[in-house]
Parts: structure tokens; C-alpha cells; sequence
């Protein structure tokens, strides 16, 4: 399958806020930020279909989100996941000796996964550290 | 009668809103209806009628379900845990009132641990860039009523701080900008084309992470030196536009955000950006202000200030003397070089915001989530002490992003039992004092303390 390797911004939106404030656990937070944005050329190039489910790959990991055509605009080669739980998951923790990670501007792949399922926030966090306790 | 209670303060964003009208019921415990928000602010308002928040500590089994204690239980094991621990890192605050970070302090000073808030995976580098090269900055009235070239800086207020642009950036009509909007020239620099850029006169949509350049090209061409056909993506004759409509203005106003802070030279896009502000101090009259998240992470930057010197990265280890070093004594650097032995969550959620690299870290030693509601943090947690809503059951002072102090309301009773941050750092605290045999200095010096009662 074709792959794309595209530069990684996590920001803020709207939806994530309003999702945010009526709880993590909300089924409206998993809509609202379990979602890639990127240009529908680059969407193209790899094959991807909008609204199918990608797997983004960073140096630090790898996560299943949905690929969206872009809320606000995105230029092409570049990749946007709202700040949260998936966008986490790749966000690589160097700080350059300042104590932010880079949250914004890190390489990433991203290919097809029509197959993979979202995992939710509990799955993805207690995973993680080992506490899931439920299914696959 | 269900009651409207007007000049409420919103504990969301760091435009800290303070003009909500909220009306709640008869008896105090349910808001029927939000008055004046945006949308973020009016669902954490009706998140609070919530009938499922904790009220009670809930303690991790063996089997690694939770089981609710007493209050007087999770503060003797935070106690004992805090104690126990080599160098325990307390860590959060963007979402709580300046008396709780003024308590926290004194458990921190006692339990030796390094002291720590948002700012260091948000605007840390901000500080670290005015440590260098100094604040130029304003209160937002003085935007509001003089600014008309406005500079969107990495940063897209209609997502972020949604009332921000029309209540002092944008929209509203000041004392000498009568005309509003009309009057203001909006640049906007973001790579993508967010709706902040939409409603920009100017937008430069850079390459990502080339701020530097795009900063330095503006400082070349205000001191009158040639600069390439293209600089960070942007045309040369686009960039001369900008910055002679900077040079031109009556008052600039520069607003930055993650856009400089998260992405390559951090504190360096930032200290450029404040060197920019004060070259153009030479022609006009300019200010530069950082977009800060919540609406009081400026609250620990103060309160700590005044009580250690230092904003935050606060080593206390030494027990004599407070020590910072950015990279070193920051929540994301000590976890990762596995340098922390306990971790407290305060007012924040570092298990959905952190990278999970960090989470991971951290999570091998005890972890105490103290937090009204349930989030990532509380989920992975070996004990979550509930406590009330600053800015909806309990009052304090909060500090907007421009360092404006708001006295925010309790709109709602608190729920019965729950302790506010403040009184639960108290109890804390004096329980430490018990265990250690010493004497509570600072309860003691704390003449209006509400906990415990002054006999």
C-alpha cells in the first residue's frame, strides 16, 4: 500500500474544546479528535479515501485515526490531529532542553488502514501503561 | 425563583470572560442556563449539573478497580506517599485559583518536591524568552482601545479563545479606535489557513516551523536592509507590505501562541518575536502579548514568583534554597530521565495531554489525580481525591493572560463534603506537620485560613 510522509502540527479546534468540557469520556471527544486533516492532494497520493481510517506513524509510535479533508485549509505536505489523546500517542517527547516536547512540526507516515478500528480514550491511555482491562 | 447571577467568571481560556450571566436554580445546585459564553465555556458550565461527579477519594485495589475512601484517608496515604517519596513532582495548576497554588506551595516546600505547572508544555519557552530579552508588553483594554495593526502570531483565537477577538482584539470599538474592525489592519501568520487567517487583511501562510526567518526578514527589512524574493515560503513584496504597515501604525500589537512556542527554536521564535516589538518601539508604539491557555496558568507564574522567585520548573529538593533549569527541572524532562519517584496531578490531565512516553514514566510510581471530574489522569490513577470547580462551586482570584487579577464567583453550592483545593493543600500540609512532628508555620501565619478552623 502507498505511504505519504507528511509534516506533523497537533492544534487546538473549537470541537476538541467544547468535546473537552463535557468530558473525556464523551463520545463527542473521540469525534471531535480522533481525526487527521490533511490536504486531498496528499489524501490522493497515498490513497486514501476521506473518512477512512489511516495509520499515522511518528518516531514514537503509531495511532488509527480518521482521515478528514481539512476544516481549515491545510497546505499540501502538511498534517494535521487535534490536540489530545490520539494526537499524543506521537507526539515525540525531545524538548530541545526547554521542556516542551514537539508537539508541533515532527515527520510522520501515514497509509490506509480501512480495516484497523479507533481504539478509544481508556483503550489507548490504560493500554498504554497497562491497565486495560477490557477487549480488543 | 431560580436566580441570575450576572459578571461571572469563566474557567476556561485565558480571555478569562468575566461578563457571563448564569441563572441556577432555586436551590442553588443546577445551572439552567448560560448567558454570554462560547460554546466551551457553556458546556463546562452544564458539565458541573453532572449528578455522576465524584464526591468522594477513590483508592486503587490489588484487583485494579477503585474503591471510595474517606477524605481524612486519602489525605494521611497523599501525606505518607509525598513523605515516602525521594523527589515527588507536583505538577498542573492551569485550572484552579491562585489561593490553591499559594497552598500548594507549602506542601511542596515540605515534601522537598519540584513544583510545577502547564506553562512548561505550553508557554514555558515564552518565560524562558522574556528571561532574556524582557516583556514589552500590555493589559488587553489598552488593545481594545488603541491597537490597529493587530499580528496573529502562531495562533488562531477563533478555536482557541473564542471571545477573545470581540471583546479586545478585533471587533470591539475602543476610546480611540471608534470604528472597530474597520479601523484595525489583521496579519495573520499560521500555515494553515485557520479562521483567524479568514479574517485577516494580511495572511502569510509560512512554511511550518520557519518563524525564525520569517521574524528576522521582518526585523531586516524595518531597519531598511535587502531581504531574498522569498523568505519561509512568503514573497519578498508581501513581507515589506506587513512590516510597512507595522511601521506605519499608530499601536501594534503582537499576539503569539503554540504556533512559536511547539515547533523548532521554541523560546528562540519567541525572543525574536519580543526583539521585533521593541525595533519597532523605534518607529511606533508596539506590544507583544502571550496567548496563554487556561484562564489562570498565569496564576502559578505569579503566585510563585512571589513565594520562590522562580514561575515554574521549581526544584525545592534542597529544602533551603529553590533551584530552575528549564530542560532539567521540567515535568517532561524529569519523567522522562526517570527522575521523579511520585507524581501529583493537579488542576490538569497529564495523561491525555502529555506524550505517552512521559505517561508511561511516570505512571511507575505512585499517582495521585486531584481533580473534579473524571479524566485520563484520574483513570490511570492510584488515588483521585475530588475537589470543587474553580469559577463554578468556589470562588478565588484567577490572572488572565495579561496578568490582570479577576475575582471569579462560586455560582453553585459546592457539593457536600468536597473540599476546595486550598482547604485540601491545608489538610495536607498540617497532616505532614503531624507526621513529621514539626510545627505548621505557615497555617500558622495564615491569619483568614479556612482550614483547619482557628480555635
Amino acid at each position: 500500500m502507498a505511504k505519504i510522509s507528511l509534516n506533523m502540527i497537533t492544534q487546538r479546534s473549537v470541537e476538541e474544546g467544547a468535546a473537552m468540557e463535557k468530558g473525556k469520556l464523551n463520545p463527542d471527544y473521540f469525534v471531535a479528535c480522533s481525526v487527521c486533516e490533511m490536504n486531498p492532494e496528499d489524501m490522493k497520493k497515498a490513497g486514501i479515501w476521506k473518512n477512512s481510517n489511516v495509520r499515522v506513524t511518528s518516531e514514537c509510535g503509531s495511532v488509527i485515526v480518521k482521515a478528514i479533508e481539512p476544516t481549515q485549509y491545510v497546505p499540501p505536505g502538511l498534517a494535521h490531529i487535534r490536540q489530545g489523546v490520539w494526537a499524543n500517542q506521537i507526539v515525540p517527547p525531545r524538548t530541545q532542553s526547554t521542556g516542551t516536547p514537539q508537539y508541533s512540526g515532527f515527520p510522520v507516515t501515514i497509509e490506509p488502514a480501512f480495516n484497523e478500528r479507533i481504539k478509544g480514550v481508556l483503550e489507548l491511555v490504560q493500554g498504554a501503561v497497562g491497565m486495560w482491562k477490557g477487549g480488543n | 425563583m431560580p436566580k441570575l447571577i450576572t459578571q461571572v467568571g469563566c474557567p476556561y481560556c485565558g480571555s478569562s470572560c468575566d461578563d457571563i450571566e448564569v441563572l441556577v436554580s432555586d436551590d442553588g445546585t443546577k445551572i439552567l442556563e448560560v448567558h454570554n459564553a462560547c460554546i466551551i465555556g457553556t458546556n463546562l458550565f452544564f458539565h458541573a449539573n453532572d449528578s455522576t461527579r465524584p464526591m468522594l477519594p477513590r483508592m486503587r485495589q490489588p484487583d485494579g478497580s477503585m474503591k471510595e475512601i474517606s477524605f481524612e484517608e486519602a489525605v494521611d496515604w497523599t501525606a505518607k506517599t509525598l513523605l515516602a517519596a525521594k523527589k515527588p513532582l507536583i505538577y498542573g495548576f492551569g485550572s484552579t485559583n491562585c489561593e490553591g497554588m499559594s497552598a500548594v506551595g507549602r506542601v511542596a516546600e515540605k515534601s522537598g518536591a519540584v513544583l510545577d505547572n502547564c506553562a512548561s508544555i505550553c508557554h514555558g519557552p515564552s518565560f524562558l524568552a522574556i528571561f532574556d530579552n524582557g516583556y514589552p508588553s500590555c493589559t488587553l483594554g489598552e488593545v481594545k482601545n488603541r491597537a490597529d495593526v493587530v499580528v496573529f502570531w502562531g495562533c488562531n483565537p477563533m478555536h482557541a479563545h473564542p471571545r477573545h477577538t470581540s471583546r479586545y482584539s478585533i471587533f470591539p470599538r475602543g476610546f480611540f479606535t471608534q470604528k472597530g474592525q474597520m479601523q484595525r489592519t489583521i496579519i495573520s501568520i499560521d500555515p494553515r489557513q485557520t479562521d483567524t487567517a479568514k479574517l485577516a487583511d494580511i495572511h502569510y501562510m509560512l512554511d511550518q516551523g520557519h518563524d525564525y526567518e520569517l521574524f528576522d526578514a521582518f526585523r531586516t527589512v524595518l531597519r531598511g536592509h535587502d531581504i531574498p524574493d522569498v523568505v519561509a515560503g512568503c514573497k519578498k513584496e508581501d513581507i515589506i507590505r506587513g512590516a510597512t504597515a507595522m511601521k506605519k501604525a499608530r499601536f501594534v500589537m503582537i499576539f503569539f501562541g503554540m504556533g512559536c512556542t511547539h515547533t523548532d527554536g521554541r523560546n528562540h521564535n519567541i525572543d525574536i518575536a519580543i526583539s521585533l516589538t521593541r525595533d519597532l518601539n523605534s518607529y511606533t508604539k508596539a506590544s507583544i502579548m502571550a496567548m496563554r491557555g487556561h484562564y489562570n496558568i498565569a496564576g502559578p507564574g505569579q503566585v510563585w514568583s512571589w513565594q520562590f522567585g522562580f514561575p515554574y520548573c521549581i526544584d525545592l529538593s534542597k529544602g533551603t534554597h529553590a533551584h530552575m533549569n528549564p530542560g532539567e527541572t521540567s515535568s517532561i524532562d524529569l519523567a522522562m530521565r526517570d527522575e521523579v519517584d511520585c507524581f501529583v496531578n493537579v488542576g490538569t490531565d497529564a495523561g491525555a495531554h502529555w506524550p505517552i512516553d512521559a505517561v508511561k514514566h511516570v505512571k511507575k510510581h505512585p499517582f495521585i489525580t486531584i481533580d473534579p471530574n473524571y479524566c485520563m489522569a484520574s483513570e490511570i490513577s492510584d488515588l483521585h481525591i475530588p475537589v470543587r470547580i474553580a469559577g463554578v462551586d468556589e470562588g478565588g482570584v484567577v490572572y488572565r493572560m495579561d496578568n490582570v487579577p479577576i475575582q471569579f464567583k462560586a455560582v453553585l453550592k459546592g457539593l457536600s463534603g468536597v473540599p476546595s483545593d486550598e482547604e485540601l493543600f491545608d489538610m495536607i500540609y498540617e497532616r505532614m506537620c503531624q507526621l513529621t512532628k514539626t510545627e505548621p508555620v505557615w497555617l500558622a501565619a495564615k491569619e483568614d485560613r479556612k482550614y483547619p478552623v482557628k480555635v
